[in-house]
């Protein structure tokens, strides 16, 4: 199933399809004339975690605007199956970008703030605020301004202000590419129980290791197209294309 | 010369003794330009957040009609006012020239503009940072803009204190509309043009170094607010 390129599935049938987080149908996107995915085909399995890999430049950010829903497609169409839990809160899809976006107010507001959004009452609000502290390892920190945080800090609260909006997709943006051992360790820990919890992961990474880790499946991306959709395992063993044995060698090929 | 430097020293022995003929000038005048402020800032920052997140045709055009009113020459703003209290204006029933309220409209009219355009200028900064952010959390517009006003509480301070710095040292249209009536519409801007042209040199001077402390003060808040540490952390 991951490995299928041309999904043939229709649209109304992929409402009922429970095993679907994410589909993409001809995907095409330019700016300025530039063509920055070519007809991207694939769909992305409800379970476990997607990572994907690629390049500086391929795509891959982009990719993952388009499932947030900040970009749409220039052509092609995008499917996100409905979620009929009864979590169903105002966005259902929640991303941590690559440079966080945090607001000037401290640390607990800025979760309070996304759950006040959600409509949620006061006191809902004080327990998931610290029971979110807690899991981000913040608490101490609880009522710093939240831009004073060192940036793998800033990380971890935009991680714990995504995650407490119980969105049942949560993207993140190479969201540990520039924390030390222990804070990627801890943002790895906060994606495991989130994952566990039912909440599908797609995350963009560079570090091999980590995809190795934490990812069940990875999308290749290499210059806007889809190079390699597959099990963890059988991908590492079979890239399946001269770049991706290239990015996973470390090599530059042009 | 020996002149100047015996009103310079009247000037001082006013302020020294809080003359009353000079505080009640000086209190008016705080009290006409902050009602002004106030209510400038009420409106201003309610257009500029508007047109810093709603998109809507005529908008570039209206951006356009506040920087050139922000420009419009005081006195000109003054006689428009003056036109529509005077007893045969459309408003002349209402009988508010040569009151207070007369010199408030007029100075509302002319810092709202300029409350409006830098309010829309800081916002518009704040709303390209928080774009994604917000749309991500599929926030309504009116969540926007309470958002947007609040991130950038510091900065719309300085935007009121510009606006009150226009307003205490605006002469022309205030002169107009209040005609400078003593007790009664005399302010610290239109006694100085007033006791200069009658000669009245000292009280003019006290009233002119009053008015220079209160510009110090202003900048001073501005730069203090600038530099202040809870500004620079959450910069
Ligand atoms: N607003 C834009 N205008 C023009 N080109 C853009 C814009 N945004 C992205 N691009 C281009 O699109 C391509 C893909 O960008 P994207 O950010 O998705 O790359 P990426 O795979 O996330 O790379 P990285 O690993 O460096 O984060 C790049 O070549 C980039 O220059
Ligand atoms: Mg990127």
């Amino acid at each position: 199933m991951l490995d299928r390129v041309e999904p043939q599935i229709q649209s109304d049938a992929m409402q009922q399809a429970p095993d679907i987080a994410v589909s993409f149908r001809n995907v095409e996107f330019s700016i300025d004339g530039k063509r920055l995915l070519h007809k991207l085909n694939c769909e992305i399995g409800k379970a476990g975690k997607t990572v994907i890999m690629g390049p500086n430049g391929a795509g891959k950010s982009i990719f993952l605007r388009m499932i947030a829903g900040l970009l749409k497609p220039e052509s092609g169409e995008i499917f996100i199956p409905p979620n009929d839990s009864e979590q169903q809160r105002s966005a259902d899809i929640s991303i941590v970008f690559q440079n966080p976006v945090l607001l000037r107010r401290s640390v607990s507001a800025n979760i309070a703030y996304v759950l006040k959004q959600q409509g949620h009452s006061k006191k809902t609000i004080a327990r998931l605020v610290s029971e979110a502290l807690v899991q981000a390892k913040l608490e101490d920190r609880a009522q710093m301004p939240a831009r004073q945080l060192s940036g793998g800090e800033q990380q971890r609260l935009a991680m714990a202000r995504a995650l407490v909006m119980g969105s049942s997709i949560l993207l993140l943006d190479e969201a540990t590419a520039n924390l030390d051992p222990a804070s990627t360790f801890i943002v790895e820990e906060m994606v495991d129980v989130a994952s566990r919890a039912g909440t599908k992961i797609i995350f963009i990474t560079h570090d091999v290791r980590q995809a190795k880790r934490v990812g069940d499946d990875i999308l290749f991306l290499h210059k806007g197209r889809i190079l390699a959709h597959k099990p963890k395992d059988a991908f590492f063993k079979e890239p399946g294309s001269e770049e991706a044995q290239a990015y996973l060698d470390g090599r530059v090929i042009e | 010369m020996e002149e100047i430097g015996n009103a310079f020293l009247i000037a001082f022995d006013l302020l020294r003794s809080r003359d009353a003929a000079l505080m009640e000038i000086v209190q008016l005048s705080l009290w006409v330009s902050i009602i002004a402020v106030a209510i400038s800032c009420i409106i201003g920052f309610f257009i500029g957040a508007a047109l810093s997140v709603y998109r809507f045709p005529g908008r570039k055009v209206i951006v356009v009609v506040i920087n050139a009113l922000m420009g419009l020459p005081p006195v000109v703003l003054g006689l428009i006012v003056y036109l529509l209290l005077s007893r045969s204006g459309p408003l002349g029933v209402l009988g508010l020239l040569y009151t207070p309220t007369a010199m408030i409209i007029a100075q509302i009219l002319l810092i709202t503009p300029l409350v409006s355009a830098l309010c829309l200028q800081v916002l518009e900064e704040f709303n390209r940072e928080y774009d994604e952010f917000f749309r991500s959390l599929r926030l309504t517009s009116l969540a926007k803009i309470k958002t947007l006003l609040w991130e950038a509480r510091f900065g719309l301070l300085t935007v009121g204190l510009a606006g009150f710095g226009r307003a205490i040292s605006e002469v022309g249209a205030v002169m107009i509309v209040g005609g400078n009536i003593n007790h009664a519409t005399r302010i610290m801007t239109t006694a100085i043009a007033l006791e200069t042209s009658k000669g009245t040199l000292a009280l003019a001077l006290a009233l002119g170094i009053i008015l220079i402390i209160f510009s110090i003060a202003v900048n001073a808040a501005v730069m203090a607010l600038r530099s202040s540490s809870k500004v620079q952390v959450h910069a």
